[in-house]
C-alpha cells in the first residue's frame, strides 16, 4: 500500500491528467478523501492515518469539533447542553476523557477535548479549513472527484479525485420544521431549536416548546426557570427517564444488565418499575400515558422536567392544531397564547453534494439505505460515518466505524477476496436495523442500540480479519 | 499476537468505569521543543515516579525528549489504592498518556511493562518500550521463589512483594544508593499482584506501535528466556545490557540503556506491521 503523508497538493500541470468540466483533476493517487472535521471526521482522520493512508479533510469551518464548536453557523449546542450520556460511553475507546471531569460532562469541555484529540494525534496538518465540499462525484475504478471551493461560495472550484471518501459531515444541522396550518399569519416569534442558544431569549415571555427531544425537554426546563409560563407539547407519551438511577449515571445501569446479557423484556419490565419508583406516575400531571415500551423511541435523559412539571413551571399539552393570528389552537381544542414558539422538532439528514443514488435514496425521501448505517451498495469506497442516533454516546461508534473502514480499503489491496466478501455482505444486509422496534418517524431513522449495533459492527471487523467462511 | 482479536463491546468497563485516584506525575520537559514524542515512564511494582526521576527522566530532557513518570496509584506519592487491580494501573496510564500534548511513547519497566502491555492495547502509542519486562506467568514467580524466597512466599498470601538488594542492582551501584533507594520501595495492591499470574493476556495492541525490548541477562528477576520470550512477542529480539540488574534506570551504568531507546526513537522506528 503505498502511503502520502505529504499535506500539500501535487501540482495539476502534467500531460494526461483527467479533465472535468474544462478544469484538470488533480489526482490525488491513494489519499482518502474525509468530509467535516467534527467528531466523526477527527475520529476518521486519525484512523485512517493510523492504517497508513494520506487523508485530505475538508472543513467548511475554520475550527475543528463541528456541531460541538458553538462558534460555528451550524452548531446546535445552546449555553447549558450537556452530555446526554456519560463518559465512558462517549468518549473514544482509545482517547479516554480525563477523569476528573463530571459524569455528564458540558458541550465546553467535549469541544476542548476534540481539540485535544487533534493535537494529540496531529491531526489539523491534514484539515482543509474554509473549504466546503460541492460535488462528489463517481467516476471509473471506483474513484471519487470532490470539487471544493472557499466556504460562502468565493474563489475558483477545484476538483481532486481520491481513492475513497468518508462522508462525515453531520446530521443535526438541516432543522426539520414541520408544517401546520396557519403559521404564516402567527403574529408571534417563532424560532427552531436550532436557533436557540441562551436561556435570555426566553426571559420573561410566554412560551410554547414543541417537542419531546432531549433539546426540546432542556429547553422546556430553562423555559421553567426563565419564561413567564411554558406549555411543553409533544404528539405522544414519552419515558422521561432520570440521569442518576441508584445512585450511579442511568446509562451505566443499564449497561449493567446488558453485561449481564438480561433480555430485552425483563429490562423493559425492569425499566418501567424503576420509573415507576423514581418517576411516578405521569399521567396525574395530565401528561398522556406512553404508547409504547421505553426502548422503542430514542431515550430521553431529564431528571428535571418532572420536577418542574410539579411545581406547575411547565404545562403539559398535547399536539398543535393550528395557528391563527394571536393563538394556537391543540388537539384538544384549547387555545392558547404564546409570545414565543420554540420548534424543537429535530433534524434531517443532508448530502447536498451527492446524488441521493449513490446512498441508496431511490424515493427522494433523504433517507438513504445502508450496510451498518455506514456502507452503501455498489460503492465499496465510500463510507458513511457518525450517521447513527444511538441510545449512547455517538463517538466511539464513529472511531470503530472508521477503523472498519479503514481496514477495508487496506484489505482491497492486500486480500481483494476478503473485500469482494465483505461487499456482498453490505448488499445483503442494507438497511439492517440494530434496536428494538422503534417508532416510525425520521427521528428514528438512525436509530441504534448501541450493545446491538457495535456487536454487529465487532462482528463485521472479525470476519473482515478472519476472512467468512 | 494476530490471532488474539479486537474488542469493540466493553459493557463492565463501560458499566463500572475505574475509579479516579489522584496520581503523582513527575515531568522533566526540554527548554527547547524539538517536536519529538513525548516520553512516559511506567514504573514497576513497588518502584513509583522517583525511580525514573533520579536518572532518567533529565537525562531525556537533556536529549530533547519531554520526559514523564508517573506513580501507579498506591505507589510513590499517588493516592493509596490496596485494592488496585491490573485495570487501575492500566486506567492510570492511558488517563496520564492522553493528557500529554502529544502521542506518546510509553516506557514500561518490570511489572509496569505488563501494565504498558495492556495500556497498549487501550491507547495507540507512538512506541513502546519494555525494559526488563515482568509479563507475568508462572516462570517469573518460580525464579522469584528460587532466588528471594522470604520475600517471595508471603506474597503468596497477600503481603507485599520483597524485592532484595541483589535482584535490582549490580555490585557496582555504591550501597549508599542501594539503600536509598530499598527504603524507597513500595508495594503493590493485593490483586494486582495475583493478577500477574493469573490475569487475562493484554489484548493486541491498536495503532501498530513498535516495540523495543532491552533488559540484562544478570537480571535477578527476570529470567533470560522470559526477556527473550518478551521480544518474540513483538517480532523483536531484545537489546541486551550485562552485568546490570533489574533496575536499570537505578544502577551504576544507568546512562547505556536509556541512550540505547532515545537512538532508537531518534532513528524514528517504523509502525509494525499490521
Amino acid at each position: 500500500m503505498s502511503s502520502s503523508t505529504d499535506p500539500g497538493r501535487p501540482d495539476p500541470d502534467r500531460t494526461d491528467v483527467p479533465i472535468r468540466d474544462d478544469r484538470p483533476v488533480s489526482d490525488r493517487g491513494e489519499t482518502v478523501c474525509v468530509i467535516g472535521a467534527g467528531a466523526s471526521g477527527l475520529t476518521a482522520v486519525k484512523n485512517l492515518r493510523e492504517a497508513g493512508f494520506g487523508v485530505d479533510c475538508y472543513e467548511r469551518e475554520t475550527g475543528v469539533g463541528g456541531a460541538w464548536n458553538w462558534r460555528h453557523d451550524r452548531s446546535p449546542v445552546y449555553a447549558s447542553t450537556h452530555l446526554i450520556s456519560s463518559r465512558p460511553f462517549t468518549q473514544f475507546p482509545d482517547f479516554p476523557m480525563p477523569d476528573d471531569w463530571p459524569d455528564y460532562p458540558h458541550h465546553s469541555q467535549l469541544l476542548s477535548y476534540f481539540e485535544r484529540y487533534a493535537d494529540h494525534f496531529d491531526l489539523r496538518q491534514h484539515v482543509w479549513f474554509g473549504t466546503e465540499v460541492v460535488r462528489v462525484e463517481p467516476v471509473e475504478g471506483d474513484r471519487w472527484d470532490v470539487t471544493t471551493r472557499s466556504t460562502g461560495g468565493y474563489g475558483p472550484e477545484r476538483t481532486s479525485r481520491y481513492a475513497a471518501v468518508v462522508l462525515a459531515n453531520g446530521h443535526n444541522w438541516s432543522p426539520k420544521l414541520p408544517r401546520y396550518e396557519g403559521l404564516e399569519e402567527f403574529r408571534g416569534e417563532v424560532m427552531h431549536a436550532s436557533s436557540y442558544k441562551d436561556p435570555a431569549q426566553l426571559r420573561g415571555k410566554r412560551v410554547l416548546v414543541v417537542g419531546a427531544g432531549n433539546t426540546g425537554c432542556d429547553i422546556a426546563v430553562e423555559a421553567a426557570q426563565q419564561a413567564s409560563h411554558c406549555w411543553h407539547s409533544t404528539r405522544r407519551g414519552y419515558w422521561y427517564a432520570p440521569k442518576y438511577v441508584l445512585g450511579r449515571p442511568a446509562d451505566q445501569v443499564n449497561d449493567t444488565l446488558l453485561a449481564l446479557r438480561v433480555p430485552l423484556r425483563v429490562r423493559q419490565w425492569l425499566y418501567h418499575w424503576t420509573l415507576r419508583l423514581t418517576v411516578g406516575d405521569l399521567t396525574r400531571f395530565g401528561m398522556p400515558e406512553p404508547d409504547h415500551r421505553v426502548y422503542e423511541t430514542h431515550p430521553i435523559a431529564n431528571s428535571q422536567l418532572v420536577y418542574y412539571v410539579g411545581h406547575g413551571e411547565v404545562t403539559p399539552v398535547p399536539d398543535v392544531a393550528r395557528f391563527d393570528d394571536r393563538a394556537v389552537e391543540l388537539t384538544d381544542g384549547r387555545r392558547i397564547d404564546p409570545e414565543l414558539v420554540v420548534f424543537a422538532t429535530g433534524y434531517l439528514p443532508r448530502f447536498e453534494f451527492l446524488k441521493g443514488q449513490v446512498l441508496g435514496d431511490e424515493d427522494g425521501s433523504g433517507r438513504p439505505r445502508l450496510w451498518l448505517n455506514a456502507f452503501t451498495a455498489g460503492h465499496p469506497t465510500l463510507a458513511v460515518v457518525g450517521l447513527v442516533q444511538p441510545d449512547s454516546g455517538i463517538f466511539p461508534i464513529s472511531h470503530w466505524q472508521s477503523v472498519l473502514f479503514a481496514r477495508l480499503l487496506t484489505l482491497r489491496a492486500t486480500r481483494p477476496d476478503r473485500a469482494a466478501a465483505f461487499d456482498r455482505k453490505v448488499r445483503a444486509g442494507l438497511g439492517e436495523r440494530y434496536s428494538a422496534k422503534v417508532k416510525d418517524s425520521t427521528r428514528h431513522w438512525f436509530e441504534v442500540g448501541h450493545a446491538d449495533y457495535l456487536r454487529a459492527l465487532q462482528r463485521a471487523l472479525h470476519e473482515l480479519e478472519e476472512g467468512t467462511r | 499476537m494476530t490471532a488474539e482479536r479486537v474488542r469493540v463491546v466493553r459493557s463492565w468497563e463501560w458499566a463500572r468505569p475505574e475509579r479516579p485516584a489522584r496520581r503523582e506525575v513527575l515531568a522533566a520537559v526540554p527548554e527547547r521543543d524539538e517536536a519529538k514524542p513525548p516520553l512516559l515512564f511506567v514504573p514497576g511494582f513497588g518502584h513509583g515516579a522517583w525511580a525514573f526521576a533520579e536518572h532518567w527522566l533529565g537525562h531525556a530532557a537533556g536529549r530533547g525528549f519531554p520526559a514523564y513518570a508517573l506513580s501507579l496509584r498506591g505507589h510513590g506519592d499517588s493516592e493509596p489504592a490496596p485494592e488496585a487491580t491490573l485495570r487501575s494501573y492500566t486506567h492510570d496510564v492511558t488517563q496520564v498518556a492522553a493528557s500529554l500534548p502529544r502521542q506518546a511513547v510509553l516506557v514500561g519497566h518490570g511489572a509496569g511493562a505488563r501494565v504498558v502491555a495492556h495500556a497498549m492495547a487501550r491507547y495507540p502509542a507512538r512506541a513502546a518500550v519494555l525494559v526488563a519486562p515482568v509479563l507475568g506467568g508462572w516462570g517469573t514467580f518460580g525464579t522469584a521463589l528460587r532466588r528471594n524466597p522470604v520475600g517471595t512466599v508471603p506474597a503468596v498470601f497477600g503481603a507485599g512483594l520483597r524485592l532484595n538488594r541483589r535482584q535490582l542492582f549490580s555490585r557496582e551501584l555504591p550501597d549508599a544508593d542501594a539503600r536509598r533507594h530499598l527504603a524507597r520501595l513500595g508495594r503493590a495492591g493485593r490483586r494486582a499482584q495475583w493478577q500477574l499470574l493469573t490475569g487475562r493476556s493484554p489484548e493486541p495492541a491498536v495503532g501498530r506501535p513498535p516495540v523495543l525490548v532491552l533488559g540484562s541477562p544478570d537480571d535477578r528477576v527476570l529470567p533470560a528466556t522470559a526477556l527473550t520470550s518478551a521480544a518474540r512477542r513483538y517480532a523483536s529480539a531484545p537489546l541486551l545490557f550485562p552485568g546490570m540488574g533489574h533496575d536499570l534506570m537505578l544502577d551504576a551504568r544507568w546512562r547505556e540503556p536509556i541512550d540505547a531507546i532515545l537512538d532508537w526513537l531518534d532513528k524514528d522506528p517504523a509502525p509494525a506491521l499490521g
